[in-house]
């Protein structure tokens, strides 16, 4: 089923990390297993945020070797880092396998992420100027309490709430998916595609690479490719529609963008409020009201609609 | 026999339905009749006003039903913050009132009451409605009325998609626009969309009646069109009226939309391939 929320402010900041927590916990029976944030802070250009993993959650319960892999598999990631000349300003360890650091780096992101991908168990969650990306198993009061998201503030973010169908329930299938390699792009999804590994081998020759088996994750690397091929993202957005087949409802944030695709059949919910400085959306009402508890005006948006707005 | 000949006209079955059996089910020979033995004696003019702040769904709807035992026949709801599955399975002739917005499969399972809803509505509102009228002030979600076998069912906003989905009787009024796949697998009654209607409307409609105001995106499998005649300007006239919904230009524009009866036909086969089918 899968919960799915946005927001974006247009004019300023907000304590989006809160805001966020608070939908997503709302649409909790909407999927249990893990949660996930895209969340967008001030942007800096001469800095870059990076969030990546080196195990799963589960990981841990494999043996009392896993700790000391951790430990190695960090060094490693740092020993890559300073190979290719990227400077690490800020270090922060968000939970015993995944990690936030600030670098200052003015080479090519793909180097970068392949280069840390090859490390085993390593896992680039997202590297961006504003973006952080946050995923773990779990509600979202309880990832966000774990990653401290209670007063991060910024102008937009996604998030989603996930029920495992078409893959396990690990930090790798949750959503959202950063698009490799594109700073600062961020993918939530709810549905099911059906073109799945037919869209996927196509992207694959492309030379994108796919890090989960889940379907969702197609969404990122399919925006991704689209930009690449200087698509906009409104016109990724509306591509996507004629291109994806199955049943979906998705969300795609850039640095200063937030956008939205319902797929030809309508079959996945997404509920819209819209005013002049703020705009929610989310799977359920609910959600809206977790952060907008007086009477607004909200509606469905239909069938092949996109909509992108900006910060 | 000019009632039925009327019906025909308006595309609509005649034969008697099946199902719910109308003289076990109700009392005839009480004054007023068509209520259930187990119907809460309510006085429509005793009035209640509730909370529903803070509260979950069955806290909700276990409280309407207090109210109901104590003879309320108005309660009104406040605060109802978009909850999902609240004022559902109300089998009384009575007044609700509802403050604010609903969820998910807000009023299901109704027979009977008379509901006005001050807010919008989530998926799945009104499913499976058997008789009463509930009226939605705002905008409504996705498969709103699925399945309603009786009643009025108005919106006088937009509603999402596959609106009146699997509809078997009553009517269903939308004073805005509807999305795609509205009227799917319709098998009886009427709905009126005063706006456009969204692609596939009416696709694989087994019988009942479309009337669309505004724009239609495309008709889906075996929808097909049909001249709208003096009977039909006539009830869609009469109907909208009622809900305060009749156009300034009024109803001439309407097309008018049934089934083609192209596709199976369920009612021929035998009932052991009725079932293999279904």
């Amino acid at each position: 089923m899968c919960g799915i929320a946005g927001v974006i402010h247009r004019n300023g900041t907000s304590n989006i990390g809160m805001e966020m927590t608070n939908m997503l916990q709302a649409l909790k029976h909407r999927g249990p297993d893990s949660t996930g944030f895209a969340i967008y802070g001030e942007p800096d250009e001469n800095t870059f945020i990076m969030r990546f993993k080196v195990a799963e959650q589960e990981d841990l319960s494999s043996g009392l070797k896993i700790h000391e892999e951790i430990i190695a598999r960090k060094a490693e990631v740092d020993k890559v880092l300073k190979t290719l000349g990227v400077q690490v300003t800020e270090l922060e360890e968000a939970t015993e396998y995944a990690f936030r650091y600030e670098i200052q780096y003015s080479g090519d992101m793909k180097t970068l992420a392949d280069h840390i991908e090859d490390i085993e168990g390593a896992e680039i969650l997202s590297i961006g100027s504003a973006l952080e990306l946050i995923k773990d198993l779990g509600d979202a009061t309880v990832v966000s309490e774990a990653y401290g998201l209670g007063d991060f503030t910024g102008t937009h973010g996604i998030g989603h709430t996930r029920m495992a169908t078409e893959s396990d329930v690990d930090i790798r299938s949750a959503h959202p998916y950063w698009a490799y390699p594109y700073s600062d792009i961020a993918v939530v999804h709810n549905g099911q595609i059906t073109n799945y590994w037919l869209m996927r081998r196509q992207l694959e020759r492309e030379g994108q690479r796919f890090v989960s088996n889940c379907d969702s994750e197609l969404l990122a690397v399919y925006t991704a490719s689209n930009l690449e091929k200087g698509l906009t993202l409104e016109e990724s957005l509306k591509k996507s529609i004629d291109e994806i087949d199955g049943v979906f409802t998705y969300l795609v944030t850039t640095k200063d963008q937030l956008g939205m695709a319902k797929d030809t059949m309508a079959a996945k919910p997404m509920v819209l409020y819209v005013s002049d400085d703020l705009v929610v959306l989310a799977s359920e009402e609910v959600a809206i009201r977790a952060i907008i508890p007086h009477e607004i005006d909200t509606w469905d948006p239909y069938e092949e609609e996109v909509r992108v707005w900006q910060a | 026999m000019a009632g039925v000949s009327t019906s025909h006209e308006m595309g609509l079955h005649t034969e008697p339905l099946k199902g719910r059996d109308i003289k076990t089910m109700f009392k005839l020979e009480n004054e007023g009749g068509y209520a259930y033995s187990f119907a809460r004696d309510v006085d429509f003019n005793k009035r209640a006003e509730m909370d529903a702040e803070g509260k979950e769904a069955p806290e909700i709807n276990r409280e309407i039903r207090e109210l109901m035992d104590q003879g309320n026949g108005t309660i009104v709801i406040r605060n109802p913050g978009a909850k999902h599955s609240i004022v559902v399975g109300i089998l009384n002739r009575m007044n609700i009132i509802v403050e604010g917005s609903l969820g998910y499969f807000g009023c299901g399972l109704l027979d009977g009451p008379n509901v006005r809803i001050s807010g919008r509505v989530g998926w799945s509102f009104g499913e499976n409605m058997m008789a009463g009228v509930v009226i939605v002030e705002k905008n409504a979600g996705s498969t709103f009325g699925a399945a309603i076998r009786g009643g009025d069912l108005i919106c006088r906003g937009s509603v999402g998609s596959r609106t009146g989905i699997d509809q078997k009787g009553g009517t269903i009024i939308v004073g805005g626009d509807t999305g795609a796949f509205t009227g799917f697998m319709m098998q009886r009654g009427r709905m009126i969309i005063c706006g456009n209607a969204g692609k596939n409307l009416g696709d694989s409609m087994y019988d009942g009646t479309i009337y669309v105001g505004g724009e239609i995106r495309d008709l889906g499998v075996d929808a097909v069109p049909e001249e709208l005649s003096d009977s039909d300007k006539a009830w869609l006239a009469r109907k909208l009226s009622m809900y305060e919904l009749l156009p300034e230009n009024g109803v001439d524009h309407f097309t008018k939309i049934v089934a083609g009866k192209q596709l199976w036909s369920y009612d021929n086969l035998e009932p052991s391939e009725k079932k293999l089918v279904l």
